[in-house]
Parts: C-alpha cells; structure tokens; sequence
C-alpha cells in the first residue's frame, strides 16, 4: 500500500445525492490512487485554528485524482451538516489517506476472479471463487460501491452481491450507477437486493421493516458456498448483521466489517 | 501548513485541554473491530503470558486475585473520539510481570477472534495498563471486548485489545494487525501518531 499522507484537495463538484446527503468530488493532484473499499480523514480548520477530523469512504477507487466521497448528513453533528450544505464547488479542504488496508477489494487481473490470494481457502481458491457478499445499511454503501464499481470495471469474474438497507426508495445513494451494475451482463452483474426499512416502492414484494436474520438468510449467499463478506453501517446495524451471520455458521474470518459510528 | 475552510467555524470553541489533538469528545460509546464480536464466558476465559523462557496461565478468578484496582483515565480513538473520565476496574499488568520473566523489550497483545497489537513492555508496566473487565460500573459488553481488555489509556485505543486471550513478548517491535494495514507502530494521541 502506498503511505498515507496529507493531501490539498480542491471541491470539484458536489450534488446532492439523497435529501440529506451529498456526492462530493475532490480533485487531489498528490492523492496516490486508493483500492476499493479504503477511506481517508478529512481535516476542516476554522478561522481561530479550530480543526476538527472525521472519516470518509471512498466511493471511488483505482490510479485517478479524482475521488468520490457520499456524506450523509448526521442531525446535529459538527463536520457532516457543514459537508451537506456549506461546502462549495472550489472550497479547499485537507484529507489524509487512503486509510484502511483492510477494508478492501481487489480485483484479479484478466477477468479472472479477485482477491484469491487473500481468500482463507488458500490455494484452491483460483480455481474456486468464494462469491463476495457486500452488506450495506445507508451511507455504509459508500466502500461497498467502491467495491461492486471496481469488480464491475475490471470485469472480474467473482460472484458480486449487494444487500443494501434503507429506509425509503429516496434514501438510496448511487441509485443510478446500482441499478447500471445490476444490468450489467454477466458474468459481472451485480445480484442487488434493497430491503426498505420504513417505506418500500409501489409493487414491492416485501413489506418495509428492519433488517431480520430470517431476511438475511434469504438474501445473502449461503454458508455452502463460502463467500467472503463486507458489511458497512452504522455501528448497531453492523453488530446486529455480523451476529446473525456467526450464528447461521459463516466462520468469523470470512467477515470484514467497518462501522460508521452513531449510536 | 494548515489552512481556513471557508466557512467552516466548528463548534469545539471550549476544547477541552485533555483532548489530544484532532480528538472529538463524545458522551456514548462508539464500538469500532474488523469482524464480528466474540462471545467468550468467564468459565472459558485464560490469559496467558509467553515468554522466552515458557509460558504463564491465569484462569478468570486467578486473574481477580492477582488484586482489582479501579482507575480514571482518558481514552482516545484513532478514528478521532475520545471519552474523558472513564471509570474502569481491571488488573494492573505490574502483577502479572511480577510473576513472569523476561529480557524481551516488546509484547504481541492477542485477542480472542485472532485480533493482535504490538506495544512495548515498558509502556504495559509502572501502572500504564490493565487486564480490564468493567467500564462505568458495568462489565464490559462483548462488544465493549468483554468479559476482559487490555486498556492501554495513553496510546490509542486499537491497542487496548479488545478479548484479550494472552501476551507473547518479543525481542523486536513487529506489526500487529492494524499496525500491518497502515497504522502507526506506537501510536501516541498526543503526536498523532495515527498511521504510518
Ligand atoms: C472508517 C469510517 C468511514 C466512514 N465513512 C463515511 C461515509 O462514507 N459517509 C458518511 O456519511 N459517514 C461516514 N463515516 C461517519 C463519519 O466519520 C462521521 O461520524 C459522520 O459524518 C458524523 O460526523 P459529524 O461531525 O457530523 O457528527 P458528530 O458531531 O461527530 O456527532 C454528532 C452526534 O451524532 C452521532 N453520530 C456520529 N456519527 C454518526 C453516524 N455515522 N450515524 C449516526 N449518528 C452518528 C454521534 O454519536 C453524536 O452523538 C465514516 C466513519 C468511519 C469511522
């Protein structure tokens, strides 16, 4: 992994992604490229010398300059509501990374499947592709995006899943591009589920409620074929997922998870 | 080298000054691992301590009665929290070394789950760190790393390994599991040691 250092990053664009989120694009000339999945610290000074720091996934991933962060604004909170709102196309801000060496995807070169060589089913894993399950409660899509984008354009031949939790139809981040990567042809589609906790679209099959193990179970791969699995949230969304993968038998080492924070 | 973001004031105009730079105080308590949490029962809980000369098992109650003290202290996590005041009660690692020898200058802390982090034994002794199974009056919750964590106050909080299952000491400083994916090796929250 390249060091993490501080880079000088320039807002280039900034949309508004959901009612209470963001898309920014950041241009760092000095940034390094990031895997997929990695996330860097952003640094906001006030004018008295005030800093304050938080961390972001990068939607983004590969050798650019250009990298995509999706905020979700938290009420109340110091650096999330300023990045929502305050921030302008031009605005300079300080970002340290990429971070998070862990917390990735990497694809295979040549379409053949990715990450073999971190696969705990050691070496008969080239031959055998563990399917990639990805587990998302809201703005925790961010580095599993990054994630299904990158196999996606590597046209990497691991089995891609995405379960994604959240409350309304309007509360989905990359609607667009997920909906692209699911149309995909195979074998680089992404096998997309969104479960609605509050509100679900007309002609939905499944009542909107919170995430259960029994939906789980439907939704993710089964423990037979050992697939490998991210999930990404809020802390009590995260907790709550990875238990109820332990208890119907996925090993723990095949479970990477990165909490948002919240309560 | 810093610079303004325009229009960004913050709201940390009182900073306290035990936050450490980059810090943000917060009142719950945020839970940040790599996997799912472990649930280890006190009946199966050992800590175990190896060395170059052998190894050292305390079982749960072996551990209380080596003496329970209780402590105040800051915790600071890398991911730019920090809780103020936390009232803890745990082992002081000065008794466990009372009863184990070594020449070796660093130790791996490992966890239950496969969770590891290096941190010198100088830093672990003279009343710097604890075998901890209580946090604000309560157990600790598995998620918390209960029933026990190592609780390394004045480093950042990855290396109070959470499950703690044992020591192994080392002649040199090698890489724990975040210090291998791009954390600092000793990490300081007062020279933001955050990653290398
Ligand atoms: C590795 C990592 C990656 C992250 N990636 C993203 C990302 O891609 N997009 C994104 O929007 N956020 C992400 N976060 C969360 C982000 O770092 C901030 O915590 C969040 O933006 C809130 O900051 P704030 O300053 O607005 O709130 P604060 O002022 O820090 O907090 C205000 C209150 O909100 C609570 N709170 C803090 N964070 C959350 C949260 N995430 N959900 C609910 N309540 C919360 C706090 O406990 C506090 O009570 C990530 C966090 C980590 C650790």
């Amino acid at each position: 992994m390249t060091r993490a250092a501080w880079h000088v990053a320039t807002v280039a664009e900034a949309r508004q992604e959901t009612p209470t989120s963001r898309r920014i694009a950041l241009d760092i000339p000095t940034w390094p490229g990031n895997e997929a999945g990695a996330h860097l610290d952003l640094r906001l000074t006030a004018e008295d010398g005030y800093q304050a720091s938080r961390s972001y996934s990068i939607a983004s991933s590969g050798p650019g300059t250009r990298v995509v962060l999706a905020i979700a604004e938290v009420d109340g909170g110091e650096v999330s509501p300023f990045l929502v709102h305050d921030l302008q196309v031009g605005d300079q801000i300080e970002v340290h990374g990429p971070l998070g060496a862990f917390f990735v995807w990497r694809p295979a070169r040549d379409g053949a499947p990715g990450d073999a060589a971190d696969s705990s089913a050691g070496a008969d894993a080239a031959a055998m592709p563990r399917p990639v399950q990805l587990i998302a409660g809201g703005s925790g899509v961010v580095p599993l995006f990054a994630m299904a984008s990158a196999h996606a354009a590597a046209a990497d031949a691991t089995p891609f899943r995405l379960l994604y939790s959240v409350r309304t139809p309007e509360d989905l981040f990359f609607a667009d591009d997920l909906a692209a990567l699911a149309a995909a042809p195979e074998p680089t589609r992404l096998a997309l589920d969104v479960v609605y906790t509050r509100q679900a679209p007309a002609g939905a099959t499944r009542a909107p409620g919170r995430l259960t193990a029994d939906v789980l179970g439907e939704l993710v791969w089964p423990v037979e074929r050992e697939p490998r699995i991210f999930v990404c949230g809020p802390t009590p969304f995260v907790e709550s997922v990875a238990d109820w993968l332990v208890a119907a038998g996925h090993p723990a080492s095949s479970i990477r998870t990165e909490r948002f924070g919240g309560a | 080298m810093s610079f303004i973001t325009r229009g960004f004031s913050g709201r940390g105009r009182d900073r306290d000054e035990r936050l450490p730079p980059g810090q943000t105080l917060v009142e719950d308590w945020p839970v940040l691992s790599a996997g799912p949490t472990p649930e280890i029962s006190t009946d199966e809980w050992r800590f175990e301590v190896r060395t170059e000369a052998g190894r050292k098992e305390w079982t749960w109650d072996e551990m209380q009665a080596l003496g329970v003290e209780d402590v105040t202290v800051d915790i600071h996590c890398v991911t730019h929290w920090s809780k103020l005041g936390m009232a803890w009660r745990g082992v002081p690692l000065d008794k466990i070394f009372e009863e184990v020898e070594t020449s070796h200058d660093y130790v791996m802390a490992h966890s239950y789950g496969g969770y590891t982090t290096n941190v010198p034994l100088d830093e672990l002794l003279d009343g710097q760190a604890w075998i901890a199974f209580e946090a604000d009056g309560e157990p600790l919750d598995p998620e918390h790393g209960g029933p026990a964590r190592l609780l390394v106050p004045h480093l950042y909080f990855w290396k109070s390994a959470k499950w703690i299952r044992g020591l192994v000491t080392m002649p040199t400083d090698d890489p724990g599991f975040w210090e291998q994916n791009g954390y600092h090796l000793h990490g300081d929250p007062w020279r933001e040691e955050r990653y290398w």
